[in-house]
């Protein structure tokens, strides 16, 4: 698959990535010891990342999140779930692929897990309707999510879409009444819920599996209330205008940090998650696994009333 | 925030030009109708305040938290910036925020009830509306009276105070299910227009939900779908009469009856 870059400055970082394999590749057939050279050009290659990463616009960390080789919730599903039992359908319409649900383990502890699914290949991505679920997929989390606190495990979602399906299907089986459903319900599930944004937090289509205890971002995803291209067609009329957009929007990691709506961020390896899946996965499970323990702690009683409190008091306004 | 269907500003004069059939109609035959147009029943937007009058017992209304307003969180600029956009919108309207809530009575029931405006800001849930109806939803759990939402929205989410208004679907939500697991009624009416994430979260969760006939409501603007699928939307797609065929209403009633249903309702569902 050809690499997509993010900007003029990945592709001198891809180009020295590049011929680091083309050194190694030639010590391999010559065995000519090539080691300071490569080691030079990591250090250039670190540096020049470091760079990259520090000056990032928010626009630049929307395509970060978009990336075609950013890891999906399958890939964490697979990397990071033992045991990982999948449970299809909503029992009343279908089964939508850009949701996928599942029992399984986190090191120790048992859980439902719930992502949304891009794809990788066009197959695929077609199949899960690049990640943006229709109601029969929110049916089918919400169905889980019950069985989930019938039997007492923790629910962990992974957040990861443009935004919920528009399209006449969507409408006709009634995309708004299922996500406000899910988010009624997500408010007193009696079981520890925890929200993971790995990459697009789109507005309602991802707050349909984003209401709980714990709220954490990773470094380079987003989590907005509408596309910068979409609020930038609307208020500057014109959809070129999604960086001044998404600046304006303050959708980034650092900014949720701020505004005290994520409870923490997950940081990514040097160059983002797509330069190092395996410990990117590494470092997510850590998390999960952190806040399973911290959560289980709780009493359900103590745990409803701090999740109420915890969306009541967010909002800014004066009052005189 | 989703996009909806432009609304002409109502000529002034004598004759007003009606949505619905296109005709010229008489402007007082149109008010003293409630609005409606007498020749095909279109339903035109009316502000929050004539609802008022046209749901509540005369002189029952107290408005509560009516000196909430809005905050500029992001410092959000686009062409004009976001103080400046809604002092313009306060006086183009009167209204200080896109809803009023507060008590009142319907045939002699007190109720609580919330009413947005899509006059102000498209009717867009920020942090004042989202507190408002927080706020409004704790008060009847505690006074044990109904509930009631009218929703009139073409934004959903307000843009301008960014996830700040996101989180407010989830605020809202909360206390709609804390009131409704107490106990309590809660009756959503949807008006033209009712999108996004108005229609993703509180006016989506009642015990019963009506809408006004031939209202716009959906969760997706039909621009915004009509630009995914490049084609036709088909007629009457996202209607009342849409919903109604597909399961999501509960009834659609005529604004004329509105009050004498409600009325209907909270004798049953005590
Ligand atoms: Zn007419």
């Amino acid at each position: 698959m050809p690499e997509k870059t993010v900007t003029k400055l990945e592709n001198s970082i891809l180009e020295i990535e590049h011929r680091i394999e083309d050194l190694q590749s030639a010590s391999l057939k010559d065995h000519i010891d090539r080691g300071a050279e490569i080691q030079s050009l990591k250090t250039t290659w670190e540096g020049m990342q470091r760079k990259l990463f520090s000056e990032l616009a928010p626009y630049d960390i929307v395509k970060i999140a978009r990336h075609p080789l950013r890891p999906l919730a399958a890939d964490y599903v697979n990397f990071m779930i033992e045991d990982f039992v999948e449970l299809h359908g909503d029992k009343r319409f279908g089964d939508d692929k850009a949701i996928i649900c599942g029992l399984g383990k986190v090191g120790h502890e048992k859980v439902l897990i719930i992502g949304q699914q891009k794809g990788k290949s066009t197959k695929e991505r077609i199949a899960c309707n690049f990640g943006m679920p229709n109601p029969e997929g929110y049916r089918k989390a919400l169905q889980k999510m019950k069985l989930a606190e019938k039997f007492h495990l923790p629910v962990v979602t992974l957040i990861d879409t443009p935004g919920a399906n528009p399209d006449i299907g969507a409408e006709e089986r009634g995309q708004a009444h299922a996500i406000a459903e899910n988010i009624y319900e997500m408010s007193q599930l009696k079981t520890p819920i925890i929200n993971i944004v790995i990459g697009e937090g789109g507005s309602g289509g991802a707050l349909g599996i984003g209401i709980g205890d714990k709220f954490a971002i990773l470094e380079y995803a987003y989590y907005s209330v509408i596309s910068p291209e979409g609020c930038a067609a609307i208020l500057w009329k014109n959809g070129e205008n999604a960086p001044e957009a998404a600046k304006a929007l303050q959708l980034t990691a650092k900014d949720l940090l701020r505004f005290g709506i994520a409870d923490e961020i997950i940081q990514e390896p040097i160059g983002a998650a797509h330069k190092d899946p395996r410990a990117t996965v590494c470092t997510l499970k850590s998390h999960i696994v952190k806040y399973l323990e911290e959560l289980k702690t709780i009493p359900i009683d103590k745990l409803l009333e701090r999740r109420y409190h915890r969306y009541r008091t967010i909002g800014k306004y004066e009052e005189e | 925030m989703v996009f909806f269907r432009k609304k002409k500003d109502m000529p002034n004069g004598l004759w007003v030009r009606c949505d619905g059939c296109k005709g010229l109609v008489y402007k007082k035959t149109v008010e003293e109708g409630m609005h409606v147009c007498p020749e095909c029943n279109y339903h035109f937007r009316i502000f929050s305040r004539d609802r008022l009058k046209l749901l509540l017992d005369e002189n029952s209304f107290e408005e509560m938290w009516a000196n909430i307003t809005p905050h500029d969180p992001l410092n959000f600029r686009d062409r004009v910036t976001y103080p400046e956009r809604v002092s313009a919108e306060q006086q183009k309207t009167g209204l200080k925020e896109a809803i009023i809530v507060g008590k009142g009575k319907v045939c002699g029931r007190e109720v609580m009830v919330g009413i947005t405006d899509p006059a102000f800001i498209m009717g867009s849930m920020g942090s004042v509306v989202g507190e408002k109806i927080a706020r409004l939803a704790e008060k009847a759990t505690e006074l044990k009276v109904p509930l009631i939402m009218v929703s009139g929205s073409g934004g959903g989410a307000r843009m301008q105070e960014g996830v700040f208004s996101l989180m407010q679907m989830a605020k809202t939500s909360a206390a709609i299910a804390r009131f409704r697991e107490s106990g309590g009624l809660y009756i959503s009416i949807l008006t033209d227009p009712s999108l996004g994430g108005v229609m993703a979260s509180f006016a989506s969760q009642a015990d019963i939900t009506i809408a006004e006939p031939k209202a716009l409501i959906g969760f997706a603007g039909p621009r915004v779908i009509q630009e995914t699928i490049k084609r036709a939307l088909p007629k009457g797609f996202q209607t009342a009469e849409f919903l109604l065929e597909h399961g999501f209403l509960d009834m659609i009633v005529p604004r004329q009856d509105m009050k004498k249903e409600i009325s209907r309702l909270l004798n049953y569902l005590k």
